[in-house]
């Protein structure tokens, strides 16, 4: 039996990037606010200590600020005649887990999506006609404009720092930038990292062939920085521990780095660690949230009332909450109808390996956003006509790590151990790079996420269920990127290159990306999406769900930099709603 | 105890009624604060923030005013009282003339001396309109029971009796006598310093009574295993080289461009001079400015070429240079600059030790949340490499102080173990 707390104005589910933004923002209007975050706290004084931070073991290899799958993990399955099963260990993805969340261990490439990517099913049938769409595809506008979310993008980049060069400002195109990119109000609050070797063998090989390299916006921030809420970031020192870390050098713009030290100070916030929500709590009618149960770490269950709720946990575990409350009708495959589980997307990878003659990359002087890229090939920037698929993606020379333990990369045809191994790991450290291209993956009918009929967490509740597999649209985009990365790869020099085709069914052994999106999407339609653009729930006026579980599908690029700015965007619409409660969307 | 017993109850009773009697008794005696008087509570308030009354006289965890803090001082544990209105244990049964007699005269109302621990050779400056108002704040807070034990010294320091002789000695009772001839600001800083603020206190040298030298005043001082720098307005070993505005960023949001309070100096930014207004931290800056200049003649630096600055310089490549940068530059806001800092080149270079051995973390306030920390670096630097860093930052980037011996970081390292233990 639950015992009752006493109500609180809002209570936040998660307290990670889109969580600690909202509790600060809400609690500095004299709100009272209660983050109920389910893994511990975490800062980095105490918790990044730079004497111990920069352990590969503890934290890339053992995973030890992750989610633990025996807390909670998912089933999956690449479709729906198949049963799946549950992952009992991390590898494609990487859930996070505590204060701060993915936050704490993201690389940190802070990207804006494109313009056309906000309305690419309309864009497309426009320009090629609805042939060029995909079987079975549930391609979705977003229903809220580049232009409507651009000064939420520059909020989140000005919060977190961000280190890069403008490509277009207010419509001019900036030398040096990205001349793709939708028109900005201001420059970034920070200059571009410096880049390495191969980034400058990638941006003049890239210019050569008529391409447009820029610095990629980097959250490992090149100068020392204070941002609108008084936290103050170092510059980054390119120790290459950022993906899968915390970052000891207060250099990584993270909740820690950028908004837990000014939310602490604030008297109406609280945060309860360790301490999970098991549902949200609606009225007798369905139509009103009254708060959320959770449970503490000594198994207590609690009531904490509320006249807000804030789902902010990550993506995959936000569409998961939301089915096992009842919020919103659940996605059913077989008849196409329902939303909650709808449109979940994911990302690609391809590229080429180039090996070098002799060349010295330095690996190991890396960060996680390091890197020049280029978007010729991202959204429709390139004719798709010829291509006949739909979507693009961000090409990248980068080294975000060339660390001890799972850094050694060999050419084809080495043997996995012994001295002929270790004779090609010394060989082949310091002569090796990459040209990548993260794609886009579109939204599919086969593709989605529901509740496992089998399988159930400590607490007996049903896991989430994933079906996904990458379909031909996304294998032939991405395998025609991994030829254009193999062409930039010759064309800096290297001897010998090798291209990585996406190949097979999707598997969840090894690590691809953590930005798995959509499932509780946001839209016009309530038939088709969960959320309204305010991304509040079509069915309970008082939730608000924030991440990128809002995504109608993915672009080819990392989410975090829309994650944040639709954050700022849904901020403003909860202080209307909050003056006067209601559906800020009439369907 | 899981229930009471028949026979304990009439015991209780009469132990209530005892209770009520004495409190009846003592009632007239008491001028109760009026508590409809906001203006003054308000003052008062400002001037128990600028007090930092509640550093002491509250224990880790515990309530604000509540007392029962261990001041650790060279004749043992001090315990410190409750000041909340609580009638038995607290000061609820004070009049405020008691009140401003143990500020003044470091008495208790039956005449029991205090002990200088409680800085009232400090607030005998305090005017008796500002420890009225001081008084109508505590005794708007609500009464805490918490009987704390205020005989915890040994023999022979136990005996309260022995503070007339360390009063005749001393100790100067009398009020603030501003100095004509200087600014109104300037006045308004001493009285601040010299009085509630109790600067002196940690900042100045003690004898071996306890007592601060007096010809020795706001020199600076070691406590609780932390340099309390000079802060005479000295170029070379004080704050000469701060200007006013300085000092006010630095009392307002705990740091300055080579600064960040750490240590007890972090408690006194976040809880007191962080709140204060900017016109009383000007007027501490002005007269810390301008009321002189005092402090030991530094040496000059030692040769880059000297074995300890060589191994220092080699450890600090390896462990410092990240953060605090090759050029000793540092990174604002985060990572003190060490070149030209005058904490560094104290003539007691324990800071310097203690935050390599066992960390530490800055203040933090509302203009500078972020409260950076310094790791330790104790559990793999030992004490000759401690030695040889502190060495070398001492005596790099155009600063210059005495070489620092590894006997020396043993020492501080073995009094911080057993003050944690």
């Amino acid at each position: 039996m639950a015992r009752r707390l006493p109500r609180k104005d809002v209570v936040i589910i998660g307290l990670g990037w889109t969580g600690s933004i909202l509790a600060l923002e809400l609690s500095r209007t004299g709100l009272d606010v209660v983050a109920i975050e389910r893994g511990p706290w975490r800062d980095t004084a105490t918790d990044f200590n730079i004497g111990t931070a920069a352990d590969e073991l503890r934290y890339a290899v053992r995973h030890d600020i992750f989610l633990r799958p025996k807390q909670e993990t998912l089933t999956m399955r690449n479709n729906s005649s198949q049963t799946a099963l549950p992952i009992r260990k991390w590898g494609s993805f990487l859930p996070g887990n505590g204060v701060g969340g993915a936050g704490v261990h993201w690389n940190g490439q802070t990207w804006r999506f494109l313009p056309d990517d906000f309305r690419i099913r309309s864009h497309m049938i426009e320009r090629y006609g609805a042939g060029i769409l995909p079987e079975s595809n549930h391609i979705q506008d977003w229903p809220i404009s580049y232009e409507e979310l651009e000064p939420y993008y520059d909020k989140f980049e000005y919060v977190a720092g961000i280190s890069g060069k403008a490509g277009n400002i207010k419509g001019e195109i900036q030398t040096g930038g990205n001349p793709f990119e939708g028109a900005r109000a201001r420059d970034y609050p920070t200059p571009p990292m410096t880049q390495g070797h191969a980034q400058d063998l990638f941006g003049r090989a890239a210019t050569g062939l008529g391409l447009h390299p820029f610095p990629r916006p980097s959250a490992n921030i090149s100068v020392a920085y204070t941002n609108p809420y008084g936290c103050s970031m170092a510059p980054c020192t390119y120790c290459g521990f950022c993906e899968r870390f915390g970052c000891a050098n207060y250099s990584k713009a993270s909740p820690q780095t950028c908004v837990l030290p000014a939310l602490i100070r604030e008297p109406t916030f609280e945060a309860r660690t360790e301490c999970e929500v098991t549902k949200v709590n609606l009225s007798n009618d369905g139509k009103m949230a009254t708060g959320v149960t959770y449970v503490d770490a000594d198994g207590q269950l609690w009531e904490q009332p509320a006249d807000l709720v804030l789902v902010c946990a990550y993506s995959l575990f936000n569409v998961r909450l939301l089915l096992l409350s009842g919020i919103g009708k659940p996605y059913d495959h077989a008849k196409d109808e329902g939303v909650v589980g709808r449109n979940y997307a994911y990302q690609t990878g391809s590229g080429s390996t180039a090996y070098f003659e002799d060349a010295k990359f330095n690996p190991f002087a890396a960060a996680g956003s390091l890197g020049v890229a280029l978007d010729d090939f991202n959204s429709d920037n390139f004719d798709h006509g010829a291509q006949g698929f739909v979507g693009g993606a961000s090409i990248t020379s980068a080294h975000t790590n060339g660390r001890p333990i799972l850094y050694h990369p060999t050419p084809p045809g080495t043997p996995s151990w012994g001295g002929a191994w270790k004779i090609a790991v010394r060989d082949t450290y310091q002569r090796v790079t990459n040209v990548s291209a993260q794609g886009s993956v579109m939204s599919y009918r086969n593709n989605y996420l529901d509740l496992d009929p089998t399988y159930k967490d400590p607490l007996g509740r049903p896991l989430l269920r994933m079906t996904f597999d990458y379909q031909d649209n996304e294998r032939r985009m991405a395998n025609w990127m991994a030829e254009r990365c193999d062409e930039i790869a010759k064309a800096m020099g290297a001897k010998a290159t090798q291209v990585n085709r996406l190949t097979g069914p999707w598997s969840v052994v090894p690590y691809q990306s953590t930005h798995n999106t959509g499932g509780a999407i946001m839209g016009r339609d309530p038939k088709t999406s969960v959320l309204n653009r305010y991304l509040q729930s079509w069915d309970v006026a008082n939730v608000f769900v924030m991440g990128a579980s809002a995504f109608p599908q993915n672009a080819g690029y990392n989410p975090t930099g829309t994650v944040g700015a639709l954050t700022f965007w849904a901020c403003e619409a909860i202080l209307k709603y909050l003056k006067s409660p209601g559906s800020l969307v009439q369907p | 105890m899981r229930f009471a017993t028949k026979g304990a109850r009439p015991r209780r009773i009469v132990r209530l009624l005892w209770a009520i009697a004495i409190a009846s008794v003592m009632m007239p005696a008491v001028a109760p604060a009026d508590s409809d008087n906001y203006v003054e509570i308000a003052r008062g308030k400002a001037l128990a923030t600028i007090g930092d009354c509640v550093a002491c006289h509250t224990a880790p965890g515990g309530t604000p005013f509540a007392g029962g803090l261990a001041l650790q001082t060279p004749f043992g544990a001090i315990m410190t009282p409750n000041i909340t209105a609580d009638n038995t244990t607290g000061i609820g049964s004070w009049s405020a003339d008691d009140f401003a007699r143990a500020l003044h005269d470091g008495r208790r109302p039956g005449g029991t001396y205090l002990y200088p621990a409680f800085p009232y050779p400090y607030y005998s400056r305090v005017t008796r309109a500002d420890t009225d108002a001081i008084y109508a704040y505590l005794h708007s807070l609500p009464a805490v029971v918490n009987r704390v034990n205020r005989n915890t010294l040994p023999f022979p320091f136990n005996i309260r009796l022995s503070m007339i002789g360390w009063n005749a000695l001393f100790f100067t009772p009398g009020g603030f006598a501003p100095d004509s001839g200087r600014s109104g600001e300037f006045n308004r800083g001493a009285y601040l310093v010299e009085g509630l603020g109790h600067c002196g206190a940690c900042h100045t040298p003690l004898n071996a009574f306890g007592a601060n030298k007096a010809d020795q005043y706001l020199q600076g001082n070691q406590i609780d295993h932390w340099t309390a720098p000079n802060i005479t307005n000295d170029r070379q070993a004080g704050l000469g080289k701060w200007s006013v505005d300085d000092t006010v960023q630095y009392l307002k949001t705990g740091q300055t461009r080579t600064s960040i309070a750490s240590g007890p100096m972090k408690d006194v930014v976040e809880n007191s001079t962080s709140k204060m207004p900017d016109a009383d931290l000007r007027a501490i800056a002005v007269y810390l400015k301008e009321r002189g200049a005092e402090g030991p003649r530094p040496p000059a630096a030692l040769l880059s070429s000297d074995a300890r600055v060589r191994m220092g310089e080699a450890i600090f490549v390896d462990t410092c240079a990240a953060c605090h940068k090759r050029s000793g530059e540092g990174v604002v806001h985060l990572f003190p600059r060490l070149a030209g800092n005058v904490i560094a080149t104290q003539d007691d270079p324990a800071s310097l030790i203690r935050i390599i051995l066992t960390g530490g973390r800055g203040a933090a306030t509302d203009a500078t949340p972020t409260a950076p920390a310094m790791p330790s670096l104790g559990y793999r630097l030992g004490d000759e490499q401690v030695a040889a860093v502190v060495t070398y930052v001492r005596n790099s980037w155009g600063n210059a102080a005495s070489p620092v011996s590894a006997e020396m970081v043993k020492a501080l390292r073995e009094r911080v173990s057993a003050a944690r233990e």
